[in-house]
């Protein structure tokens, strides 16, 4: 093989897109009448061992009430897009899909997905916010079980300690962050990586404040940027922040490393193996006293892609199952989510007070993809690079932020 | 047997049969590698190509729709702020990691090229970065970067230094991914290097060595252009395998801090599957093949010009 032809080979590999053929769509599914089959495909991204296990839990006991055999499916999150378009492609999507919900309206645009009311899916007593996440063009698509949300976790010890309350408002929040601060651990610990991810941690101050994310360059935005970057310049949180996942914040937090984390609800079942850790849950600040935090809304959408007439029947069959009352709460407790039907998350909230606070939020939450529905994947992204800029100290946070909006192109 | 007749009867025509169903077999022979590259090389590279003059969506995926527009998605990647910026880490990080490598790759290959107790062993311990899973390393080396505890750190703490902000600064980011990428890169080098020196004759150093030269000059007079062909190659396959490194930079940094170690690979990735902008993402891969393909032109002629020179 010439040297030439396998420099060829290699940057083909770094061309990354390997061509997938595109074929024209098939028709309109089959009649909405047609009988359902005895068996599906599912696919998720719950490929932890904690979270698979619980998931596979919930798709048994609905096998065994619809008496349809799930054969399921799973990928690690970051494959989950690309498997799905991959699918679309080849025509060869699962019958039943459950990914994350900014990332429905994406699928849902393409022509791939099914609106639900077909399987006689109905929406009555969810939170509202989570049935807009799942709605594209005034037709749901797609509807969770069970959703999260951020709130601040709090090392009760640690504050005991050093003789500060659970903060409530931002000022006290940068009051205790810095108290807490001390024998090289950090008061705050939270999570800007340049993704998605760091954007859902940076939201709930953004939203909080009353920013939109039509606009990213207005003085409630600024205020809020600024005020996360103080955190760090004063030293309250790490400046390694901008590396952590959430994943690395809770080693923080679980190591004793920091006093008070950011973090979702789905981190409250590790924490309690931790014997030794004594943590509380409390909302997250707000700029004023008297203020409704406003997060972001977490959690995954089950929806049905197009296949055939009876799969697509079943998959309803399954669906509707999920998002029963009684398997909704399993799912809950299981994997530390919300229900997202306002009753029983209410009922759910009394019986656990850990998660009490989340469920407070998720009546206040919005979704991410409401306002900006297909766009919102650009506009997350330089918001993400706004938050990396202003928290490395490359730009400040007024330009940060003018070349964010400039780069959402809206 | 009508078959043989004509051919006693009229061998010139045979003659050109024979010729020509050599040429058929000979085309058969060729037809494997020919399809393999065709499929797995030449349509990815075509459709590449197609899809960065498409406004390619991720609804094209589903209908197979992407309208055409001609060259506007190689003028959105190349006005963008961020091109710069990639192209720029992008050759830090490839002249970084390769020179390095190489060098750091050069003197262990000599080192072990003596024979002494265990090189054997060292040497095969040496090998372990390659044999690790990219992602494996890339994880360890962010643990070890940490800013408050990270090993390097704890190190230059222990001996008086100052805490260096590996992967949270802006400006030690790019190096904080070089050095992974050097050490990973380290055993490829040496591995081709050694195979290279085993095989200069032992018998040029011994004359060497009464003609009074000393290590260093046997080095530069009988080592180094005897390990030239070697050292191209090695070269041109770290330089490729350079410029298209994702996995590291993805694991270690993830194209971050604001965008200080983002490259032209994560920068396409980032265009496709986080922006959704495939058509964009495939330009940006485009110039990458663009480039790849120049050097190994250059260095295609390079050997050329070696092969001449060896048998003039």
């Amino acid at each position: 093989m010439s040297v030439v032809r396998r420099a060829l080979i290699m940057a083909t590999s770094a061309a990354l897109l390997a061509a997938c053929s595109p074929s024209p769509a098939p028709s309109a599914p089959g009649g909405s009448a047609a009988p359902a089959a005895t068996s599906i495909t599912e696919l998720d991204y719950y490929s932890d061992e904690q979270g698979s296990a619980a998931w596979q839990k919930i798709l048994d006991t609905c096998a065994t009430q619809t008496g349809i055999k799930i054969d399921r499916q799973k990928v690690p999150t970051s494959q989950m897009l690309p498997k799905v378009l991959q699918g679309a492609s080849s025509k060869t999507l699962p019958n039943l899909l459950f990914t994350d919900n900014p990332t429905l309206q994406q699928v849902a645009a393409t022509g791939a997905l099914t609106p639900l009311s077909d399987y006689g899916v109905t929406t009555d007593g969810f939170y509202p916010s989570i049935v807009k996440a799942g709605t594209y063009q005034d037709k749901v698509y797609g509807v969770a079980p069970g959703v999260n949300g951020l709130a601040l976790i709090y090392n009760k010890d640690l504050l005991q300690a050093a003789g500060v309350e659970p903060p409530k408002t931002w000022d006290e929040l940068k009051a205790a962050a810095a108290k807490l601060t001390k024998d090289g651990k950090y008061g705050l610990a939270f999570s800007a990586v340049p993704s998605e991810e760091g954007t859902w941690q940076f939201l709930p101050f953004f939203w909080s404040n009353g920013a939109e994310l039509s606009q990213l360059d207005s003085p409630q935005s600024a205020q809020a940027l600024q005020y996360v970057t103080d955190l760090v310049t004063s030293g309250s949180a790490s400046k390694s922040v901008v590396t952590w996942n959430q994943n690395d914040v809770a080693d923080q937090f679980v190591g004793g490393n920091a006093a008070m984390m950011i973090n979702g609800s789905w981190n409250i079942a590790r924490l309690d193996e931790q014997k030794a850790l004594h943590y509380g849950v409390v909302p997250i600040p707000v700029p004023q006293a008297g203020g409704k935090p406003v997060v972001a809304l977490g959690g995954e959408v089950g929806a049905v892609p197009v296949t055939s007439g009876p799969a697509q029947q079943a998959a309803g069959k399954v669906l509707s199952c999920i998002l029963s009352e009684p398997t909704m709460l399993e799912w809950s407790k299981a994997h530390a989510y919300i229900p997202s039907k306002t009753d029983t998350a209410q009922k759910f909230g009394s019986q656990q007070p850990a998660m009490q606070a989340f469920v407070d939020e998720v009546g206040t939450a919005r979704s991410r993809t409401a306002e900006l529905g297909e766009k919102y994947p650009k506009v997350s992204q330089a918001l993400a690079d706004a938050l990396q800029a202003a928290l490395t100290g490359k730009t400040p946070v007024d330009q940060a932020l003018k070349a964010a909006q400039q780069a959402s192109g809206s | 047997m009508t078959l043989a007749a004509p051919a006693v009867a009229a061998p010139p025509r045979s003659s050109r049969r024979t010729r020509r169903d050599n040429r058929f077999a000979a085309w058969a022979f060729l037809l494997p590698a020919v399809a393999y590259v065709v499929v797995f090389f030449g349509y990815p590279l075509a459709a590449n190509l197609v899809m960065s003059t498409q406004n390619y969506t991720v609804k094209s995926f589903y209908t197979g729709e992407a309208p055409f527009v001609g060259i506007a998605n190689y003028s959105a990647v190349l006005s963008s702020p961020l091109f710069s910026t990639a192209a720029l880490n992008t050759v830090l990080f490839t002249a970084g990691s390769i020179v390095f490598q190489f060098g750091i790759g050069l003197a262990l290959a000599v080192f072990f090229n003596g024979r002494f107790l265990g090189s054997a062993l060292l040497r095969s311990l040496l090998l372990l970065p390659w044999l690790l899973p990219l992602v494996v390393s890339g994880a360890v080396w962010r643990w070890m970067f940490d800013q408050d505890h990270g090993v390097l750190n704890a190190g230059l703490r222990a001996v008086g230094l100052d805490a260096v902000p590996w992967l949270s600064s802006t400006g030690w980011a790019l190096p904080a991914v070089i050095i992974t990428n050097i050490w990973i890169g380290i055993p490829f080098n040496l591995v081709i290097l050694h195979g290279g020196l085993r095989a200069i004759p032992a018998s040029l150093y011994e004359a060497a060595e009464l003609d009074g030269a000393g290590a260093w000059q046997r080095f530069r007079h009988v080592t180094w252009p005897l390990l030239r062909p070697v050292t191209g190659i090695v070269l041109m396959l770290g330089l490729v395998y350079t410029i298209k490194v994702f996995d590291v930079i993805m694991v270690v940094t993830g194209g971050g801090p604001a965008n200080a170690t983002q490259t032209l690979t994560t920068w396409s990735y980032r265009l496709s599957f986080q922006d959704f902008a495939f058509g964009q993402g495939a330009a940006v891969g485009n110039v990458l093949i663009v480039v790849a393909t120049v050097f190994g032109l250059l260095y295609l002629r390079s050997a050329k010009a070696t092969l001449a020179e060896a048998a003039a």
